[in-house]
């Protein structure tokens, strides 16, 4: 289950807003649940992903264990040249992860 | 009769909370502040969307959209959301770099229960702007009536 | 034929009681975590496997060939002389055709390619063969369905057509319809198969819960097939 799904248009208009979706495979969990036993469930999150555009900054955040399994982000970059979409994400076990698509700028 | 009937039933893990514990409002605003540090948080700019009444608590589809056109210059750098009713004040924080487009953010988050869910907003001009919901969760499924 | 009763007149779909959130996620695939198992089925559909090296590819070609197939599960097995369900067809091919180990129940990969085969069948109508030879199978499993059980003493009847569209606490009993497996339940966190969801309801009525290759497992989902004619493979459907 390793790859995300990721959800960008193929081409977009030089200056234009774009949504970027992306889909993680990961079961977050949050540390507050207990097994069947009794005994408490490690907390295992992403606490943090970046996505970078043509190797700038576009978005960042840190998660909380609020983060529904599965995580899902939708969020929006503006587009200046074609160039890739990097996305990089780090568990609680230090796993990090990384996906990328090009985006081509009209 | 056990209250939690099927939800929890063929989950492997019977995962009850480990503590009814759940942030209060005193922790909320006291994140709130570490964010702001003292700066007035005013309503407007930011637009927090929730569903009113939540199905399953465990996945809730959240939007953030910048409310109305912000004044020339200015920018949105970051977007902040607390739950008062869950374990934890924080929910996510999220920042905008400047190839970032028209701020919005999607998201979905888990929900203890009954609560307030607040959002704030910080701009570029150091100033914070807030929007909160308050909603209803529902639990899956309980057998108290049949 | 088999009739279910008032309910089954027009079937209704677990999708039509879900709320607005949860059918906005099944209704967009860049939404609805289903798709990363899809996702998942596709690497493993190519990927050669067993003693013989071979892929899914290798014999069916491509995934889309699959179109409908899901729409007759479960099917009857003449090798075997009994209905045989999708999960195991494909587990069938594993050990039968590719010299692979099975893949157990509810592991990623079953789930995924499973998954992968049905979401080609999505929006075709259900269509179990009832007139042959899995007719006995069919009413043992209307009979399973009518059948009390677990010290709460309750059928699947009872709940799914008695008292079909009541509240039991906060949710709303639907018909209890099979037509969107493997299926991304919020309440697991993940997707699962029908044999996990019948076990839940099992356990909800403090019955032993199934193993997913019983018998009795697979005739209740061939009944509930043949119950909810009329309505289209929704996999992977969302449901609270
Ligand atoms: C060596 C060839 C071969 C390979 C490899 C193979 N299959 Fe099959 N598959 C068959 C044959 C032959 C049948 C017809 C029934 C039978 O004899 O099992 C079949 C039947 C099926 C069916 C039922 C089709 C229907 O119309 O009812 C499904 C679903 C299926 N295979 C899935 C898979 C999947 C998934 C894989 C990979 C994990 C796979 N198969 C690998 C040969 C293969
Ligand atoms: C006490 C009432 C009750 C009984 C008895 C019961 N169920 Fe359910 N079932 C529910 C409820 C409520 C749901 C909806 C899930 C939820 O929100 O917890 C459900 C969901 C389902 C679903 C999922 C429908 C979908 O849209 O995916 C299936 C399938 C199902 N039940 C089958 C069965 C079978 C088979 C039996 C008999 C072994 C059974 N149920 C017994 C209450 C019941």
């Amino acid at each position: 289950m390793a790859r995300p799904l990721i959800n960008v248009p193929k081409t977009v208009r030089r200056g234009d807003s774009f949504e970027i979706r992306i889909l993680i495979a990961h079961p977050m969990e949050s540390g507050q649940r207990r097994d069947e036993y009794g005994k408490q469930i490690a907390r295992d999150i992403i606490h943090s992903f970046l996505c970078t555009y043509a190797g700038e900054e576009v978005f960042r955040a840190d998660f909380f264990p609020a983060i529904a399994a599965n995580p899902f982000l939708a969020f929006t970059a503006r587009a200046v040249e074609t160039g890739r979409l990097v996305f990089t994400w780090t568990d609680d076990h230090g796993a990090v992860a990384f996906d990328t698509v090009e985006i081509v700028v009209e | 009769m056990q209250r939690r009937f099927l939800l929890a039933a063929g989950a492997a893990l019977l995962a009850l909370p480990a503590a009814p514990a759940h942030a209060t409002r005193t922790d909320v605003a006291a994140a709130i502040s570490a964010l702001t540090k003292g700066a007035p948080l005013r309503p407007g700019r930011v637009k927090l969307d929730l569903p009113l009444l939540v199905e399953n608590g465990n996945t809730v589809a959240l939007s953030l959209a910048v409310a109305e056109p912000l004044p020339p210059g200015e920018r949105v750098l970051s977007l902040h959301v607390f739950a008062e009713g869950n374990p934890l004040p924080n929910v996510i924080n999220a920042f905008f770099g400047p190839r970032s487009g028209d701020p919005h953010l999607a998201t979905r988050i888990r929900l203890a229960t009954s609560q307030t869910v607040i959002a704030v907003a910080a701009c570029a001009d150091g100033s914070f702007w807030t929007d909160s919901v308050e909603l209803l969760v529902t639990l899956a499924a309980c057998v108290d009536e049949i | 034929m088999f009739q279910g009763g008032v309910a089954h007149a027009a079937p209704h779909s677990g999708y039509d009681d879900a709320g607005p959130q949860v059918r906005a996620m099944q209704d967009d695939d860049t939404q609805n975590p289903g798709f990363l198992w899809v996702q998942q089925g596709e690497t493993l559909w190519t990927e050669a496997a067993g003693s013989r090296a071979t892929s899914c590819a290798t014999c069916h070609g491509p995934v889309t060939a699959m179109r409908g197939v899901a729409a007759r599960y479960p099917a009857f097995n003449p090798a075997t002389a009994t209905p045989i369900t999708l999960a195991q067809r494909i587990n069938h091919c594993r050990t039968e055709h590719q010299g692979a180990t099975r893949l157990p129940p509810e592991s990623d990969a079953l789930l995924a390619l499973s998954t992968l085969v049905a979401v080609q069948s999505r929006g075709l109508p259900l269509a179990i063969d009832d007139t042959g030879p899995l007719r006995p199978f069919i009413a043992a499993g209307e009979t399973f369905f009518r059948t009390r059980q677990g010290q709460l003493n309750l059928a699947c009847a009872t709940c799914h057509e008695e008292r079909a569209g009541h509240h039991l606490g906060g949710a709303l009993i639907p018909e209890g319809h099979a037509n969107g497996y493997p299926q991304y339940r919020l309440e697991w966190q993940k997707l699962g198969s029908f044999p996990r969801r019948l076990r839940a309801c099992m356990l909800g009525v403090r019955a032993e819960p199934l193993p997913a290759d019983a018998p009795d497992a697979t005739n209740i989902e061939l009944y509930l097939a043949v119950r909810a004619r009329g309505l289209t493979v929704e996999t992977p459907a969302v449901r609270p």
